[in-house]
């Protein structure tokens, strides 16, 4: 087995890796000021790539629109739609829920994954549709030096690591992320020196929504977008939150990276568990560190 | 009180259904309502929410499906094969899991479920995304055929009866009151001498032996143990039956299972869209309807005893 397969699929696992950093990353963030865990991401993931193949291929068609909404605009048109998305469901539902136990909350978005995922199940093809606008600039393919990688997925690990250490460094060095970190810690308190923390939360919810969005768009080009796409992965996201402890933002962004890599290197050593390493990890990670790599016992 | 007449009703029911019911149909509404009441065991009584007891229930329909179709056991010494091996796995997972709390202990058996998933897409005798075909039904004690659809259909109702009656008693023990105990105030319990996990595992590994027991039962019904049933979308669909019933109340999560299974047949022409109505009910139990219907039942009843 040469360096370069290896090398080449330690990529490859890394583009995965991002996908599970952001994935992560979102989860962690929601969770940490509203105690929930969104089983809607996956969805949310899904409904961003939607939203990119719908405006580029069929606003003409579904609503005699003549207009095209590329990768680029998709990027940020995605994100605010699945965010918007998120501020609804926060406002309209998961608020009225908080009184009660979490686990009321991971029900209800389990119940607005199955909705998102029959409609689009209804309209799409469950074993997918190629997106097809994938920008010029980013076709082909660029010299590593050891080895020839697509240009689009070198974009996508370097867009999505921008974007992960941003939120990260927004988190921890600006004075919004102060009064975030704050709202985590005590929200009450918070509240009495006059910050709206109501709105943090909902404000929270739609950019951890949002991050799910970007994500789907991003994934597009790569995989065709099918309305099963999320849910596939939430569920090894959630193994990643467990394995890496939803403590920190950096250890949701780091456990998400090291993750992926670890997948795309048991394919090339031991193809037929590739698919379920990461929950191997999980069980191991269970029984030595209960608490999560990065995590805090509460 | 409520609970004897509630039971009557259930007997009686349940003796009648082939009169006027497709028998099949009805058996798969008692597998699906058994599966219901062994989760209710673990969310209801105890607090725990298992995202993964479809691996339970599909997993336990394999190897029943394997070991009547190429070991040649009866119908049911293969039963009590898939039901031991559900026992195991529920050792396993619940062992894993009760290491961590809340929302996480949901995760973390998601997640342990979709190994047995992808086990059961990938290993070489599950027969992969078609699943296990051609299980025999065979003869119960060598006697009866149970490919008569009657014979078949009460040798079901009667393991429903007695998985039930194992859940009832658990329930209504010394062993059921500590769960319950555990489900209010875990710290409190446990200050009180309690050994919590233990508790727990235990109500993890009987909630998983009869969530097997209903899986074995169905592969033997249909002849058939599917991927489907070992799916995560088998584990939403039990707690969503036990949701609509009524959580922590014993009959709710049968009423629940015929009232969702009868649902889910009655919409089956609409295709993606039965996933749809589904998520809806979900949404509308979680936001208006927590008691289900039993809970509500339940609550007039008290309320007009003053």
């Amino acid at each position: 087995m040469s360096i370069q397969v290896i090398l080449a699929q330690a990529l490859l696992g890394l583009n995965v890796g991002v996908f599970y950093a952001m994935l992560s990353l979102g989860l962690a963030v929601i969770f940490g000021l509203l105690n929930i865990i969104n089983f809607a991401h996956g969805a949310m993931y899904m409904l961003g790539a939607f939203i990119a193949l719908i405006g580029y291929s069929l606003l003409e068609q579904w609503f005699g629109i003549s207009l095209q909404i590329g990768f680029w605009a998709s990027l940020l048109v995605a994100p605010v739609i699945v965010g918007i998305l998120g501020v609804l469901i926060e406002r309209l539902m998961l608020k009225r829920l908080y009184e009660l136990d979490h686990i009321y909350g991971l029900l209800l978005t389990f119940g607005i994954t199955l909705i998102l995922q029959g409609l689009f199940a209804n309209y799409f093809n469950v074993s997918g549709t190629p997106y097809p606008g994938q920008p010029e600039a980013l076709s082909g393919v660029v010299n590593l030096g050891f080895m020839y990688f697509p240009t689009y997925r070198l974009f996508a690990i370097v867009f999505s690591l921008v974007v992960c250490f941003a939120t990260w460094w927004a988190i921890e060095h600006t004075k919004l992320g102060s009064r975030l970190r704050a709202g985590v810690e005590n929200p009450d308190l918070t509240q009495a020196f006059g910050l709206n923390v109501p709105l943090m939360v909902t404000l929270t919810f739609a950019f951890g929504a949002g991050l799910a969005g970007l994500a789907g768009v991003l994934a597009a080009p790569i995989y065709s977008v099918s309305p099963l796409m999320g849910a596939d992965l939430i569920i090894v996201v959630f193994a990643v939150v467990v394995i890496g402890g939803m403590g920190s933002i950096m250890g949701a962004i780091l456990s998400g990276l090291a993750l992926g890599l670890v997948e795309g290197l048991t394919k090339v050593f031991y193809p037929p568990a590739a698919s379920t390493v990461i929950f191997f990890l999980m069980v191991l990670v269970l029984l030595f560190r209960p608490a999560g790599l990065f995590g805090k016992e509460k | 009180m409520t609970n004897r007449i509630l039971f009557i009703i259930m007997l009686v029911a349940g003796l009648t259904a082939p009169l006027f019911a497709y028998p099949v149909f009805v058996m798969d509404l008692l597998c699906f309502a058994l599966f219901a009441c062994a989760f209710n065991l673990l969310l209801g009584y105890a607090g725990l929410l298992s995202f993964g007891h479809a691996a339970f229930f599909g997993g336990a329909a394999y190897i029943t499906g394997y070991v009547t179709k190429e070991w040649g056991f009866t119908p049911l010494l293969g039963i009590l094969a898939g039901a031991g091996f559900a026992m195991v796995l529920g050792a396993a997972f619940g062992f894993l899991a009760i290491r961590r709390q809340g929302i996480y202990f949901a995760m973390v058996t998601l997640a342990l479920a979709q190994i047995i998933y992808f086990l059961a897409l990938q290993m070489p005798f599950t027969g992969g995304e078609n699943g296990l075909q051609g299980i025999p039904r065979g003869h119960l004690f060598g006697l009866i055929d149970l490919n008569n659809s009657l014979a078949m259909y009460y040798f079901v109702f009667v393991i429903f009866l007695i998985g039930f009656g194992i859940i009832y008693r658990t329930i209504n023990s010394p062993f059921g009151e500590v769960l319950q105990a555990i489900r209010e105030n875990e710290s409190r319990a446990l200050s009180l001498g309690y050994d919590v996990d233990h508790f727990k595992l235990l109500a993890f590994v009987i909630s998983a032996t009869l969530a097997g027991l209903a899986g074995a039962t169905k592969a033997i019904i249909f002849q058939f143990a599917a991927l489907t049933n070992a799916h995560w979308q088998t584990s939403g669909e039990v707690i969503l039956m036990t949701l609509v019933g009524g959580l922590g109340t014993v009959f709710g999560p049968v009423v629940g299972a015929i009232t969702v299974g009868a649902l889910s047949h009655e919409l089956s022409a609409f295709g993606s869209w039965v996933q749809v109505i589904l998520g809806t009910i979900f949404v509308v139990c979680v936001m208006v309807f927590r008691r289900g219907i039993i809970g509500e039942i339940q609550r007039l009843a008290s309320r007009k005893q003053g």
